[in-house]
């Protein structure tokens, strides 16, 4: 027997192969990857067939309209339930798993390298992940098409999206979706790493998702809106508007970046300290709970404090101003579309030259933040006439900037959910719509 | 030549916090030998297996193995496999699929892997492609034990691997091991089962509270042991346990049962025949490793 070599440390591409494998060999993965390829495009499919379409959810009232609302109608349901609970299932369980089954020892022994477990397990999961996302996306957006038809998309505030334009944006939508989503990914892997076989580390990506939906939803000032690593699920939507709303979204993107890899690093940290040998650890323990939520919960202040100083907005970010020029303008594009609906002459939106005085509670309440008692009165011009047109609106403004406007007549313009047009009855783009404020926005535009 | 040790440990020392699992321990592995580790539960057994796979360092103190000394964790030798703390499968693998993944993460094309011989060899041929979650404890065992040997190794670390087997996958193991041992390859095991240990093992080292208490060849065990309790069946007990009264260094302990250094029932069973006491059965109540295993590491005890 001469003296032996060391034993060199398993390459990454096997290493990832391996927990490839592993994931794959898993019956609930399986299942979950071929429904995220089969079911949105079944769900957006049926539901575009329906009469009732779901206007509670962003762009689900063009369902009938477009294929390429069905894709964003999923979006919006991805990032409130889907893609948390994915993310759990993959990225909550890579490291628990081992500790569950009682492999970790087995694993080290194969790989001799804990640092190449560790980006194996994450690329694994990563790659699971964003085949989960692609079969979202690719269902969704062929379910939509082939059963509606590759139409132009109604925009955010109203003007009207070449075929060509909405798919693209709808590929981007998702595609930035993916920062908050690898940063949920990623707080999976620190609550796997941290909390062992405990089921609180599967749960992890889904309680936390769940307390950011809910800070959402709260009257928070903007800066803490937007420094919450989720923000993203929200800001997709200012790339339907023109022009496109870049300074939440990026945002959005850059703190759900930042948070993937703190998070990771974290992650990466704490697992690489960890003591194999030693029978009684299964996870890191209370202490490393500490260092693991610290760090974030620094992050999160450091986040608040930077967006705060950068952007100079204050408050909920939702004024009188914004509220008005952006209910005028969804209306102004809308009054466009109704008015070529019905075969009269076009008009431009400069020649409507459209105007909105909103005011909240009645003018009893300073008109600032979200409501439903938000009331616009919208006035506008038609060419060569004098009189003016006007219209009321009811809106139910969330904290996140979205609102609905609802029309409060006249009948003629926003009384009727349908309008008789030349070629039969169609949806009256005006008696209802969707719209946002854009919560950095500071000058007024035009 | 002189061909290095397959483990040679010295003054190995390794704590977890304030809690010292194991306390200057010396250890030495020959090429081919299949060395049993015995102790109480947290004796530090697994512990000592950790550091020969590779999983930790020791605190203080040196090791080698196969040749080369191990000054950081996971830094073992090509040839070092085995399994602590239960034979790590995956459940929604099948038997076949846990090897050829492990094979491929080796740099191996499962297919000249050796694979179905490696089953064949611990008798899982007939199970091999139902998936491992569905395996009793033996023969979750025995799989890990077909993981190990796809490794080709020179020095095997087995964790408790008689645990749950049924007489069947025990004699399975046994040959495996044996066959290991007979082509060189040295073997370190820990049990609780000490008849496994007895057949399997020419050497065995108990370890209790992270110390060694004894360490070397099963014969010098027994030798050094105290006092053993025999059964002793004759054609006539009442005669027989007359003789044994008298005898010197005889301690009749109960009806056919009595307490003696082997010297000393040299001597009884030389009597007994030559008084026309015909012996039935002569055998140790308990083995003599599990006499010393039972003294040793009950000193101290209170």
């Amino acid at each position: 027997m001469t003296a032996a070599t060391l034993a060199r440390p398993a390459p990454l591409s096997r290493g990832l192969r391996f927990e490839l494998v592993k994931l794959v060999s898993q019956w609930r993965i399986r299942l979950v990857v071929l429904a995220c390829w089969v079911a949105p495009g079944l769900f957006v499919a049926a539901v575009s067939q329906q009469s009732t379409l779901p206007v509670d959810t962003l762009f689900g009232r063009w369902m009938h309209a477009t294929g390429w609302a069905g894709p964003l109608v999923m979006l919006g349901f991805a990032g409130t339930w889907a893609l948390p609970l994915l993310t759990s299932l993959v990225a909550g369980d890579v490291f628990a798993s081992e500790d569950r089954l009682g492999t970790w020892r087995h694993l080290l022994v194969a790989v001799r390298s804990p640092r190449r477990i560790f980006v194996a397990k994450s690329l694994g999961a990563l790659t699971v992940l964003v085949l989960m996302v692609a079969g979202l996306v690719f269902s969704s957006a062929l379910g939509g098409v082939l059963a509606v038809g590759n139409q132009p998309l109604v925009g955010l505030d109203g003007h009207l999206l070449s075929a060509g334009d909405a798919g693209a944006r709808v590929l981007l939508a998702w595609a930035c979706v993916l920062a908050p989503t690898l940063a949920l990914a990623a707080i999976g892997l620190l609550g796997s790493v941290l909390l062992g076989k405990s089921p609180m580390g599967l749960l992890l990506p889904a309680v936390v998702a769940l307390a950011l939906q809910l800070a959402q939803m709260l009257p928070i000032p903007v800066s803490v809106r937007l420094a919450l690593p989720g923000y993203a699920y929200i800001a997709w939507n200012g790339l339907f508007t023109s022009p496109a709303q870049w300074g939440p979204l990026l945002i959005g993107i850059g703190v759900g970046l930042l948070w993937a890899v703190t998070a990771t690093a974290l992650a990466y940290v704490l697992f690489l300290r960890r003591d194999f040998t030693s029978l009684a650890s299964d996870g890191t323990g209370r202490r490393a709970l500490l260092f693991g939520v610290l760090p974030l919960t620094a992050l999160l202040v450091a986040s608040i404090v930077v967006i705060g100083a950068a952007t100079g907005v204050s408050g909920s970010g939702i004024g009188q101003d914004k509220v008005q020029r952006s209910v005028a303008t969804a209306f102004a594009h809308l009054y466009r579309l109704q008015t070529g609906q019905l075969n009269r002459p076009d008009v431009t939106e400069a020649q409507l030259a459209t105007t909105a005085d909103c005011n909240k509670g009645g003018g009893q309440r300073d008109p600032e933040g979200a409501g439903n008692d938000w009331r616009c009165v919208i006035t506008w011009h038609l060419p060569d006439t004098t009189a003016t047109g006007q219209a009321i609106y009811q809106l139910d403004l969330t904290p996140d900037g979205r609102y609905m406007a609802d029309g409060d007549g006249p009948k003629e313009v926003n009384g009727y959910f349908l309008v008789h047009t030349p070629a039969g009855d169609a949806p009256n783009p005006l008696w209802q719509f969707d719209g946002n404020v854009d919560l950095l926005s500071t000058t007024p535009k035009g | 030549m002189d061909r290095p040790r397959a483990v040679r440990a010295r003054g190995i020392t390794k704590c977890f916090g304030v809690v010292v699992a194991l306390d200057e321990i010396d250890l030495d592995v020959a090429p081919g030998q299949i060395h049993g580790l015995v102790g109480p539960n947290g004796a530090g057994k697994t512990t000592l297996l950790g550091l020969l796979l590779g999983l930790a360092v020791a605190d203080s103190g040196k090791l080698e193995i196969l040749g080369t000394p191990i000054r950081r964790a996971l830094d073992a030798p090509d040839g070092v496999a085995g399994f602590v703390d239960g034979p790590g499968l995956y459940p929604s693998l099948t038997a076949r699929q846990n090897l050829a993944a492990l094979a491929r993460l080796r740099g191996r094309d499962p297919r000249g892997a050796g694979i179905d011989e490696a089953l064949d060899q611990v008798g899982l041929t007939d199970v091999a492609d139902d998936r491992a979650g569905g395996f009793s404890l033996g023969m979750r065992q025995r799989l890990g034990l077909a993981a190990a040997l796809l490794a080709q190794p020179r020095l095997l670390i087995l964790d408790e691997p008689s645990n749950g087997l049924d007489p069947v996958g025990s004699r399975h193991v046994h040959r495996v091991l044996s066959g290991l041992a007979a082509e060189g390859t040295s073997i370190v095991l820990s049990s609780h089962r000490m008849d496994d240990v007895e057949a399997l093992c020419s050497e065995v080292t108990i370890v209790a509270t992270g110390r060694v208490v004894f360490s070397g060849p099963l014969s010098k065990l027994a030798a050094e042991n105290r006092e053993l309790d025999y059964r002793l069946r004759t054609s006539d007990p009442v005669k027989a346990r007359a003789l044994a009264s008298e005898a010197a260094g005889i301690t009749v302990v109960a009806d056919e049962v009595v307490r003696a250094l082997v010297p000393a029932l040299d001597e009884l069973v030389t009597r007994l025949v030559r008084e026309n006491v015909a012996i039935r059965e002569l055998t140790p109540v308990v083995s003599p490793l599990e006499a010393a295993f039972l003294n040793l590491t009950q000193e101290g005890t209170p």
